[in-house]
């Protein structure tokens, strides 16, 4: 996904000259090596200084530039975070803060590598939005969007590298909307991000059972397509969410909100990220496992 | 104003005197044909904003009604700067985040081809914040020569004299010119020599110029006495400064 975001946000910024992107030492894979190349005075890597980073593109920004802030996911959003709040959200800058590797795609590298509260405490800032794309496409869709809106800051949280794609075949990708992925009528899955191709094994594995299984990319988070969660809650007879998110303040935790809200009476199933440090190593899919996000295991719960 | 509210710092205020004075009415050149100025002042120790209030107003840039309704609930200016109002360039209050926003909007300028100037204020006790010096680095080794900075080196803090607190930050001017600044010292209520100090530079490297000052400057019973930092006079005390300001002027 990362090579999605940089390929777009080198074609964003090869029609814009106002496109900045400030790195903090992170590799130019992809075409970020491009972007380095072809715009020097555009590409300015602060090296391991995150504070500065997203201070320098709100200066970047309060001078009409639009700026990018692209590291880690940890390192993009808790570092400096103070600096995102104050002198980006405050000042309702349109300044995207790139969040690369979000949630525990990092999994050899332990906690201090994970992002699994992100959301919550991104979404729990004022102006602050968010974008977190499923797919490559989603990415290089969100990361052009991120470019050309002017609304305020955005935390853009991606993956790393592998992800399938899964919406060559998909509606039009729309900020706020909830995207469906495929369409189904007796259960929605409402996921996002590099967890999607795990919904979308539990879909499979769920219309083999002879169900039929809608499943939707819930790609913005913050704000979230209220209308198209209650449709959903209205619709199907029994809504799923899966994400890669801490239960507080994600996706899971705003469904059961607005059901509460409609008095929704779909069966509402929700897996996440434990609100808990796990010492676990391995794969991804180890870590989410350990989490308790496999498609055995939710497979189990829903059936 | 220091009599309507309590909450301000007008110490503080009183030791940047002079230096925002001559940023606004000596260095920022005037805009052409009613445009804004092509350079910019940010306020970092954004709690010394109650002078650049004043110099605002006098320009003709925030209007008396503004002042008067300073803190208020009709109002619009509160005790830090507060961006999207007149004459202020960026929100600050919180310690440590205006040099790196300085240093983004000179690489702008520079982005842009323009060779507007950013001047930008610190503090002393700002200088304790980690991120104040990763700006540090990043303006010499982008050599932002469009960025000039100013130290207030009143050396008060909230809990007292910063060279007794921290004395390791002392001398100043070291640590800036080993990290790649031009640096110069002055003596920051001297508006000539704090001029001629900016406009003397070299401007291929950012510049920072350490201003001794005093904090409460050009009031007897507020300079260097640290509970000024935040209190407001009583009106009986006002008065007294008042008399002792304009006998100066």
């Amino acid at each position: 996904m990362r090579n999605a975001f940089s390929e777009a946000l080198y074609e964003e910024a090869s029609s814009n000259p106002e496109i900045y992107v400030v790195v903090s030492d992170i590799s130019p894979a992809g075409s970020m090596a491009k972007f380095s190349s072809q715009y020097p005075e555009r590409f300015i890597n602060v090296g391991v200084a995150e504070q500065s980073m997203i201070g320098i593109a709100a200066g970047l920004a309060l001078k009409r530039c639009q700026p990018f802030a692209y590291t880690i996911a940890t390192f993009s959003l808790y570092r400096p975070f103070e600096m995102v709040r104050d002198d980006l959200c405050y000042q309702n800058l349109p300044v995207t803060v790139v969040g690369m590797g979000a949630g525990v795609v990092y999994s050899t590298l332990g906690g201090t590598h994970h992002s699994q509260e992100d959301i919550a405490v991104a979404g729990a800032i004022p102006n602050m939005q968010i974008v977190a794309p499923c797919d490559p496409l989603e990415c290089m869709e969100a990361t052009r969007w991120c470019a050309r809106q002017k609304n305020g800051p955005v935390y853009l949280r991606i993956g790393k590298a592998g992800e399938p794609v899964m919406t060559k075949d998909a509606d039009p990708w729309r900020f706020g909307k909830i995207r469906y992925l495929r369409r189904g009528t007796d259960v929605c899955i409402l996921t996002y991000g590099v967890i999607t191709a795990m919904a979308a094994k539990v879909a499979d594995a769920l219309q083999s059972q002879g169900k039929s299984v809608a499943l939707a990319s819930v790609h913005t988070l913050k704000p979230l397509d209220r209308d198209g969660i209650v449709e959903a809650l209205r619709n199907y007879s029994h809504v799923i969410v899966i994400e890669e998110h801490a239960p507080q303040g994600g996706l899971a935790a705003q469904s059961k909100q607005i059901a509460w809200d409609v008095r929704a009476t779909c069966r509402l199933d929700t897996f996440t990220l434990q609100d808990s440090f796990i010492h676990n190593y391995g794969s991804h899919d180890d870590l989410l496992a350990a989490h308790g996000l496999s498609p055995a295991r939710i497979l189990s719960q829903v059936a | 104003m220091s009599q309507r509210v309590s909450a301000l710092h007008i110490a503080g205020a009183f030791s940047c005197t002079e230096i925002v004075d001559c940023i606004y009415n000596g260095l920022m050149r005037p805009g052409h044909s009613g445009e804004p100025s092509p350079d910019t002042f940010l306020m970092s120790k954004g709690h010394g904003c109650m002078i650049q209030y004043v110099i605002l107003a006098d320009r003709g840039v925030l209007s008396e009604a503004m002042l008067d309704a300073y803190c208020t609930p009709d109002g619009k200016l509160g005790v830090h700067p507060d961006y999207g109002n007149p004459g202020i360039e960026a929100s600050t209050g919180s310690l440590g985040h205006g040099l790196s926003m300085a240093v983004g909007m000179a690489l702008a300028e520079r982005g842009h081809g323009r060779d507007g100037k950013v001047y930008v204020v610190l503090s002393d006790g700002e200088l304790q914040e980690g991120s104040t010096w990763e700006a540090v680095l990043m303006a010499s080794s982008f050599r932002v020569g469009n960025l000039v900075a100013f130290v207030d080196n009143n050396d008060f803090q909230s809990l007292g004299r910063t060279s007794q607190t921290h004395p390791s930050f002392y001398p100043l001017t070291d640590k800036f010119t080993a990290f790649g600044w031009e640096t110069v010292e002055v003596d920051g209520h001297d508006p000539v020599a704090i001029h001629q100090a900016v406009v003397a530079r070299g401007g291929d490297r950012p510049l920072m110029v350490v201003a001794r000052t005093t904090k409460g400057k050009g009031v007897s019973y507020m300079e260097n006495v640290p509970i000024w930092h935040y209190r407001s006079p009583s009106p009986a005390e006002y008065l007294v400064a008042i008399k002792e300001v304009e006998a100066q002027s």
